[in-house]
């Protein structure tokens, strides 16, 4: 199931590829309508997952056997949410290209390989299949951003194209690195997770194989002080690009730390706790501060992801229970609530063509739909109770506390400056008076459009107030890192980390 | 009945939604009886559930909904107890008149539905927050009541005065949360829970003396939040931007209370800190008779009204610090009666002289609008805590429990007597420049009654202002027996019980009311210039009180403008000449390098491939030969 998972879309660009470039009405529709598939099918896996620890539905077909490479896939509760959010986006982001005119087919092609190469990184387990998908998925989006993105298009293609294969690289040379050293302990080369995760390790090597992991996954999230890269791609990117880098992309940093650094290194991922924990929260402080004074919309919400990226790395590094629930959860909220704020800029944009605060206006009077829908996204950013933001980053900082307090307390300040950015800039968008003539002829949001928005809205308040569906599945996945952590090292969950201290009152 | 009390919070909640998806289709008083029959529903069963504590004898209950956050203890709970009941009546009962005034003060608004739905949301919230059955709930209707607050508060979105003040309210009351969360990660990281029951039971085996003082303060910064004292009061003057029956639903009688109320709830862990009860004291004392220094002088009169009720607040933080909670839980819910009146009495003249607040241009209105006069009246005579009103009974008790406590208290003590001073004086000044002497008001104004469905209201919260106070006084505690079940096991303050003592101390409090109120008539009750030069005599002193001591300018010089450039300097020096430089200075070095390098470049995509490859392994061969 899994293997379909990831050809589905590539079957569906081979389809679009068939249809000839002059039927240039029939690409994107068509793309929207084959991008349905997948999500149906990620559906299904999601309803049929089990709540328990472990990889389910694995698929291991040796594809180079010599390297001991093989086409190794499997899903748990870490994975699972990223697949489903993936399989969600890629739909909503085509349906809202259709301002893209040009080279249309071209681009639903590159998105539906994205999305592919997005599924198989997420369910790879063999990391030299998990690099290739890493790798993969650059191509397109580079294309994404230098094809169809606004003026420094190029500039910025260029730019996040080279730093993250700078940083895959290094990832590269440990994936050899670790396969060379596990062919000299077990006899023949490996690449699976699961065999790699049990080698044994000098202290000094698997500081630098964490090192080279971690500097490629930071450049990904991206940490503090890697981010540069992320406004610039952001501010370029068509809206698809950006959703679908926002939402998804990013989390591969977020994701394998959690899944490849803490799995493979779990001594080394102990030792650097404090490094990891001072660049998450520098990035928490740093990336809301820069937002509240940044003239564009996009580079605004754009630097809103460095600091609620953050988050989530100080959830992982924090190693309890909660913090690593909140770190999975807040993947998917992110993904969600950012991913629904570039699509917002972006029928901005479609609207005014500008993305720059100061053009903007009491647009609340000319369009207030569009208004009410950035409004309740806002608030899912900032962390309102009852909506999904707010419980990955309560998980987050109610759980790093008994593990990190002087990290965690500064941390918590970054939803402080949250409400600071995100209302500015909604006041200075959205209220007063539309003084400006170009704003007060604006049409509010289509049927398409909101049918576009509704259901991340939805999801936003069921995750908020149920997120049970959400934790009963991941639950189970985050427990077991914690475990291997515990059995590995000498490391304690700091007392009321982990979720059998929770202290639950007698009946009666 | 106590098993169907999420009633009590779906019931607005669903008003809030029926009137968000479907209330563009409802005509316009409709839609409004609509949200009040939601709420008066509530009210109702709230009633109802509230009973067998009234009969007495009932224990407390706790009643779980649905999981939320189990790996921090957080859930949907409720907690059924006679503090939860209180506030459930005070949220609903003065909620349903509000709801009921707005219908006709709101008539005409072109966004009509839009504020009923924003009502009702609130009203859901509130009750979320005082039904809560632990601090994860807590602090969902926390922010939720915040949220409406900013809502309301904006409502008007289109003044740019209303939607600032709307941001401000928003941003400082996350201050304050910023405190209350760290608050929260202590209450955790100690009892491993966040539950009421689980917290509470064990705060005796769990709770340093120092851990309790420091959850006592950072719960308290969460509440000076959310209740507007100092030092973050700064937002609720402002809030004023707000329709009034706003004003007087969020900003006087229910969600600045909330503040209060957590402290009483917490009551439990604030008894193993007298540092920071006292501490809790003391803010309220000073914000007391600090708010109430500025609203003498202010001439908007929903100004005076936000400042009196920072200042009543305070009144109440000085009760619950002193651990008098029952003392100051009643002078929460007999507040909630006679400011509602007094905001609702200023929404009634505000919207007969089409959306006048200077009392300067007011004057001589009580044979225009004989009702709100009266009614007012009461409101004011409440408020002074002139026998045998409700505030009367309700701030004498807070000033008998001070006085008993003794040592520190009694300082406090005098600041709350000189604070009773000053309010009786600033309210009789309100009532006296609105009501009597010669109008000062254009021809064209034409004041004139509020209809029916607004002075119905007032009414209704003049008779509880004048009776409310009954329901607890020192021939009859029927307030105390009832909420002695939510204190079980906790000390509370008392007042003396020897009636000399009883005596001297509600005649001193009387004494205070009517000096104050009496210069205030006297000072007032006569012509413009005369009271004019009576103010200019006080200068330079009057004109700092009436700019508020300036304190929202000092807070833009030494916080809000260097925030700013600091924002300013990091995005736009550190940021991108700084980080990024480094980022693109690597980059043009690379280039250098290739320009360099040129001839290796082939344009051949093998040729790349076996460098990166040859790359990869020198790093590779690094690796392993460090392991």
């Amino acid at each position: 199931m899994l293997t379909a998972l990831v050809l589905l879309p590539v079957a569906a660009a081979i389809v679009v590829m068939l249809i000839p470039t002059r039927r240039r009405e029939i690409h994107l529709p068509l793309g929207i309508a084959l991008s349905v598939m997948p999500l149906a099918l990620a559906g299904y896996l999601f309803s049929v997952f089990e709540p328990a620890a472990g990889f389910q539905y694995v698929d291991q077909v040796t594809w180079y056997e010599p390297w001991g490479i093989d086409w190794y896939l499997g899903v748990d509760g870490i994975s699972l949410p990223m697949v489903v959010l993936t399989t969600l986006l890629v739909p909503i982001a085509l349906a809202a290209s259709t301002t893209i005119t040009s080279r249309t087919k071209e681009f639903v092609i590159y998105t539906l390989l994205l999305e592919a190469g997005m599924i198989g990184a997420f369910l790879a387990l063999d990391l030299f299949l998990f690099f290739v998908f890493f790798e993969a998925m650059l191509i397109p989006m580079y294309f994404i951003i230098g094809i169809w993105g606004t003026e420094r298009r190029v500039y910025a293609a260029v730019k996040f194209f080279i730093y993250t294969a700078f940083g895959s690289a290094l990832m590269l040379a440990a994936i050899i690195g670790l396969a060379l050293t596990y062919a000299s302990q077990e006899g023949s080369p490996s690449f699976a997770l699961s065999d790699l995760a049990g080698l044994d390790l000098s202290v000094g090597s698997e500081r630098w194989f964490f090192a080279a992991f971690a500097i490629a996954f930071a450049i990904k999230v991206p940490l503090f002080p890697f981010h540069t890269w992320l406004p610039d791609a952001h501010v370029e990117a068509p809206t698809a690009g950006s959703v679908l880098l926002a939402a998804v992309l990013l989390k591969l940093g977020t994701y394998g730390l959690l899944r490849f650094n803490l799995a493979l290194f779990p001594e080394a991922s102990v030792d650097a706790i404090p490094i990891m924990a001072i660049l998450a929260v520098i990035g928490i402080i740093y990336g809301a501060v820069v937002a509240i004074v940044q003239p564009d919309l996009k580079k605004l919400v754009a630097y809103s992801s460095v600091s609620h990226l953050g988050f989530i790395v100080l959830g992982t590094f924090a190693l309890t229970s909660g913090g690593l629930q909140g770190a999975v959860i807040q993947n998917v909220n992110h993904g969600l609530t950012t991913g629904a704020l570039f699509l917002l800029v972006g029928m901005i944009y479609d609207r005014r063509h500008t993305k720059k605060i100061a053009d903007f206006g009491g647009l609340q009077k000319t369009v207030p739909l569009l208004a009410g829908f950035f409004l309740f996204m806002t608030f899912a950013s900032i962390g309102l109770p009852g909506l999904n933001g707010f419980v990955g980053e309560f998980l987050v900082l109610i759980g790093s506390y008994p593990a990190l307090p002087s990290f965690t307390v500064i941390a918590a300040f970054g939803v402080v400056l949250a409400a600071v950015y995100l209302l500015w800039a909604y006041e200075r968008v959205f209220t007063g008076v539309p003084d400006k003539e170009e704003n007060s002829v604006l049409s509010d949001l289509s049927v398409r459009e909101i049918a576009l928005l509704v259901p991340i809205a939805l999801l936003i308040i069921v995750i908020g107030l149920y997120p049970k569906l959400l934790l009963d599945k991941i639950t189970p996945s985050t427990e077991a890192v914690l475990d291997n952590i515990v059995e590995q090292t000498d490391f304690v969950v700091p007392y009321p980390g982990r979720m059998a201290d929770v202290y639950v009152a007698d009946e009666g | 009945m106590a098993d169907l009390l999420w009633l009590v919070i779906a019931l607005p909640l669903a008003g809030a939604l029926f009137l968000h998806f479907v209330g563009r289709y409802v005509k316009e008083p409709i839609s409004g009886w609509l949200a009040s029959a939601a709420i008066g529903g509530a009210f109702v069963i709230a009633a109802i559930a509230a009973v067998p504590f009234i009969q007495g004898g009932a224990e407390p209950r706790t009643i779980p909904l649905w999981e939320w956050m189990p790996a921090i203890g957080g859930s949907f709970e409720l907690l059924w107890d006679p503090l939860a009941a209180l506030m459930a009546l005070v949220v609903t009962g003065v909620g349903t008149l509000i709801h009921v005034f707005a219908i006709g003060y709101m008539h005409g608004d072109e966004r009509f539905h839009r504020f009923f739905t924003n009502l009702n949301l609130f009203a859901a919230s509130m009750l979320t927050l005082v039904l809560a059955g632990n601090y994860a709930m807590l602090f969902l209707g926390w922010e939720l009541v915040g949220l409406c607050s900013y809502l309301l508060i904006g409502f008007w979105y289109t003044r740019p005065t209303a939607t600032a003040a709307a941001k401000k309210a928003f941003i400082v009351n996350r201050i304050g949360d910023f405190g209350f969360m760290i608050g929260l990660m202590l209450v955790f990281a100690v009892f491993g829970t966040l539950s009421f029951a689980g917290v509470f039971e064990r705060a005796g085996e769990e709770l340093t003396g120092g851990m309790a003082t420091a959850i006592g303060l950072l719960l308290l910064v969460g509440a000076a939040g959310k209740s507007a004292q100092i030092p973050l009061y700064v937002w609720l003057p402002d809030a004023m931007e707000g329709p009034t029956p706003v004003s007087a639903l969020i900003h006087a009688a229910t969600m600045v209370t909330a503040g209060v109320y957590v402290i009483a709830r917490s009551a439990p862990i604030y008894e193993f800190t007298p540092f920071a009860s006292t501490v809790v004291a003391t803010v309220g004392a000073l914000t007391a008779i600090w708010a109430a220094s500025i609203a003498l002088a202010q001439r908007d009169v929903k100004k005076v009204l936000a400042y009196s009720t920072i200042s009543q607040l305070g009144f109440m933080f000085l009760a619950v610090g002193a651990r008098a909670y029952i003392a100051g839980v009643f002078h929460l819910m007999t507040h909630a009666f006679f400011k509602a009146l007094l905001f609702l009495g200023a929404g009634s003249v505000i919207h007969a002289m089409s959306d006048e607040q200077d009392m300067h241009r007011m004057g001589g209105l009580r044979r225009k609008m004989p009702v709100t006069a009266t009614t007012m009246a009461v409101g004011a005579l409440a408020l002074a805590g002139i026998p045998p009103l409700a505030g009367f009974w309700s701030k004498d008790e807070i000033l008998a429990a001070d006085f008993a406590r003794g040592g520190w208290f009694y300082f406090l003590w005098i600041i709350g007597l000189i604070t009773a001073l000053l309010t009786a004086f600033y309210i009789a000044r309100l009532w006296v420049l609105v009501f009597m002497g010669e109008p000062r008001w254009d021809e064209e104004a034409h004041p004139h009654e509020a209809p029916r469905v607004m002075t119905l209201p007032l009414i209704a919260l003049a008779i509880l202002s004048i009776v409310g106070g009954l329901v607890n006084t020192p021939f009859r505690l029927g307030l105390e027996h009832f909420l002695e079940p939510s204190f079980e096991g906790v000390q509370v303050q008392e007042a003396p019980t020897d009636w000399l003592t009883l005596a001297v101390l509600a005649g001193l409090s009387t004494l205070a009311a009517l000096a104050g109120a009496g210069a205030g008539i006297l000072a007032y009750n006569r012509p413009r210039e005369r009271w004019r030069r009576f103010e200019e005599s006080f200068d330079p002193l009057w004109g700092t009180w009436e700019q508020a001591y300036g304190v929202d300018d000092l807070y833009g010089r030494t916080l809000v403008l260097p925030g700013r450039r600091l924002a300013e300097v990091t995005a736009f020096s550190v940021d991108s000449k700084v980080v990024d430089g480094a980022v693109n200075g690597v980059g043009r070095m690379v280039r250098n390098a290739g320009d360099w390098a040129r001839p290796l470049q082939t344009g051949f995509v093998r040729n790349y491939g076996v460098l990166f490859l040859a790359g990869a392994l020198v790093v590779v061969v690094w690796l392993v030969a460090g392991a």
